[in-house]
């Protein structure tokens, strides 16, 4: 019983870290078809700004709270600057974006190696987060439960906003029509930066929840990237709701599957259900009906 | 000495410049009967004509590996100079090219044979997972070139073209185990990365325990650079093991300690015994998360030995006062000067004469004296066990009376028999 809970926790706790890394992209790659291969040095980004903010602030417990915003800033200006800078020249052509976004990924590690060195830095969790709370006698970790709370509260804000918006209202017309959007007098180029903006953004927040479970080094990115997309595909592109369920649902496979064999042998399971998934419904879980064109 | 074809067609525009250098150093022209002697297809073309030498460096200084790897390329290049400084090599002055192994086993391969072919490079020194050595190996081996590989590794391996000054696994893993065993350990988990050290080691570990009644609970393994550790450490929480053995290598190590401690689990509940964190590793992983726990080694920076004074006084003078020594590092500034002495004891860089000179060249080195094995080209260390402390530093709580005889196919011990097949 004890066993089983942690286990649950576990995937669920899973799925956060999965979604948070996926939020963003299914923006960036789900609504706009850019595969930004940067995605995850964004997340790096967010955890290195976790670092600095740190070494600025003493109080691990202000620095985290301060950091999560300042992740969001730091991630959204560089996707924001790569957008204007590369990617608005080649919408339309995934291909390229991939390999000029990889090409991105390499610089940015590059750049982390240089200034912050190869080795990993240490990112204190506040002693709020410390520790655990027993719930019939399993241990939920304080950090997870915090990354859970927080990769639900990116995702009701990124709901809101694209629900409840004008802002929102305007990307998913762009998303659904690109070219009636434009007619309609909507300023593709605009709603094209915000939403990058936000989906690095998110990249960012993501980096430095991460900082309280795992390693923050220069390859940090690396490590999420394919999860991140895998979540995206599966979960049907462009579909907020799809990435949620893929999330979660990926999570929890991969600790039961984990649980019941190893980790390898579980990480080669999950590829495996995903494959034969994509086999059967290619177009993921939620498919986005367009009358567009393209 | 040998020309290459292309160079040739300078000869009449050199001889006068090599005249002149061949009259200021005569005395160290290499002796041409050796190097006619070399039997190998690869014949070297290692250059000993001028008052320079070329060693190669190879380490990774990207991708995950690069967390350790940098450290080891940092006191290589320290003993380079020191060696440099005391007058060379045979006097002549050390001439390093590194190379980049970018955590990749096959960029170790190709870049290894570059150093030995293109560069000419008399010794190479670096490497560090299991990996990357066994891809190096057949490239040594063919070319007949030398390799020193300076890290704790699992043993089952000899090649007369590798010097391994790290531990093997007498030296580290069996030591540690017995340790284990004294303070009354009945029960073991064993998680690991998963590649050739973690799962030889385990095989080890589990033969071990079956001859001595200690029960493993459970053998996890996560794949190089996996920071997902929830279900792993639910496992071994729930196995109330009395402790855990962990050959986890490079980042996976943070998220490990991060997420046992998460749960609740402390060096007093349940230590945990790891064989690939040294002091380097520690603020990466974070004290907070890793006080108290226990490592294997046969170096820690705080031994109390004058040679260890030199090195780490060095070290910090060169690198900075925060950097700290490990034992792989410890390692590979020790194989520098091995190389050295073996290279002045047989007086001349050819490979398969410096090969026959190396048993039973020492080196006092900051771990203690040490004493190069020419069957088996590994070298003797002392093995200790160490607790990390509340510096980050790493205090010895054991130490072997004597530095042990490497064995690296455990040939001596009856348990391990099969093991080695």
């Amino acid at each position: 019983m004890e066993l089983l809970i942690g286990q649950m926790f576990a995937g669920l706790s899973l799925g956060s870290v999965l979604l948070l890394a996926a939020l963003g992209l299914s923006l960036t790659f789900g609504q706009m078809g850019v595969i930004n291969m940067a995605h995850g040095e964004f997340m790096m980004a967010g955890a290195y700004t976790a670092f600095v903010v740190q070494q600025a602030i003493a109080d691990a417990g202000v620095s985290l709270l301060v950091s999560i915003p300042a992740g969001f800033l730091v991630g959204g200006v560089l996707g924001l600057v790569l957008e204007a800078v590369l990617l608005r020249r080649m919408y339309h052509r995934p291909l390229d974006t991939l390999l000029v976004t990889f090409g991105v990924a390499l610089v940015l590690q590059q750049a982390a190696r240089d200034i912050f060195g190869a080795p990993s830095v240490d990112v204190r969790a506040p002693a709020w987060l410390q520790g655990n709370i027993e719930v019939l006698g399993a241990p939920i970790p304080l950090t997870r439960l915090f990354i859970l709370a927080l990769s639900l509260l990116c995702l009701a804000g990124l709901v809101l906003l694209l629900r409840g918006t004008p802002l929102g209202r305007r990307i998913r017309a762009v998303v659904l029509n690109r070219d009636l959007a434009e007619t309609s007098g909507i300023s593709t180029r605009r709603s094209d930066q915000l939403t990058f903006f936000i989906g690095s953004g998110l990249a960012g927040v993501a980096g430095v929840a991460v900082t309280l479970i795992g390693s923050t080094s220069p390859y940090l990115g690396t490590s999420y990237i394919v999860d991140a997309f895998l979540v995206v595909v599966a979960g049907g592109i462009g579909q907020v709701k799809g990435a949620v369920i893929a999330a979660f649902a990926l999570g929890v496979l991969q600790s039961v599957f984990e649980y019941s064999t190893t980790a390898s042998i579980g990480k080669v399971l999950i590829l495996i259900v995903i494959v034969v998934f994509l086999q059967l419904r290619p177009q993921g879980i939620f498919s986005l009906k367009t009358r567009s064109l393209a | 000495m040998k020309v290459s074809v292309h160079k040739r067609a300078f000869l009449p525009l050199a001889a006068a410049a090599v005249a002149t250098a061949l009259a200021g150093c005569g005395s160290q022209i290499a002796d041409p009967a050796s190097a006619g002697s070399t039997a190998s297809t690869g014949t070297s073309c290692v250059d000993t004509s001028g008052d320079s030498i070329k060693v190669g460096f190879i380490n990774s200084l990207s991708g995950t590996m690069a967390i350790s790897e940098s450290t080891v390329f940092d006191s290589l290049t320290l003993a380079a100079e020191e060696i440099n400084a005391s007058g060379g090599v045979l006097g002549k002055q050390l001439q390093v090219v590194s190379e980049d192994g970018a955590s990749e086993p096959t960029k170790f391969a190709e870049r290894a044979g570059k150093l030995i072919q293109q560069d000419c490079t008399a010794a190479v020194f670096g490497g560090w997972t299991s990996s990357s050595r066994k891809a190096m190996l057949p490239v040594f081996e063919a070319n007949d070139a030398l390799l020193f590989y300076p890290v704790q590794y699992e043993g089952l391996e000899s090649s007369k073209n590798i010097f391994y000054t790290g531990a093997t696994t007498n030296q580290q893993i069996i030591p540690a185990l017995d340790y284990l065993a004294e303070q009354g350990t009945t029960s073991l988990f064993l998680v690991g990365s998963d590649y050739v050290f973690p799962r030889t080691a385990n095989k080890i570990i589990q033969a071990y325990a079956a001859a001595k009644g200690i029960e493993i609970l459970g053998e996890e393994y996560t794949p190089l650079g996996s920071t997902e550790f929830s279900t792993i450490v639910n496992k071994v929480r729930d196995s109330k093991a009395d402790a855990v053995f962990n050959t986890l290598n490079g980042d996976s190590n943070v998220a490990f300690f991060r997420q046992y401690k998460s749960v609740g689990l402390t060096a007093d509940t349940m230590p945990v015994v790891s064989v690939s964190i040294a002091e380097e590793e520690v603020p990466g992983v974070g004290l907070d998360n890793v006080e108290g726990q226990l490592t294997a080694w046969d170096y820690y920076q705080t031994l109390d030995t004058p040679a260890n004074k030199k090195f780490v006084a060095a070290f910090k003078a060169k690198f900075g006062a925060e950097r700290v020594t490990s034992d792989p590092m410890e390692a590979a500034y020790t194989s520098l000067f091995l190389w050295k002495a073996m290279v002045e004891k047989a007086g001349s860089f050819e490979v398969d004469q410096v090969q026959a000179a190396a048993d039973g060249v020492t080196f006092e080195a900051p771990e203690g004296l040490v004493t190069v094995n020419g069957e088996n080209n590994h070298i003797t260390k002392t093995p200790r066990l160490g607790k990390i402390n509340s510096e980050g530093l790493i205090d010895t709580v054991w130490s072997s009376p004597e530095a042990v005889e490497p064995d690296p196919f455990l040939a001596t011990y009856d348990w391990a028999k099969d093991l080695a097949k």
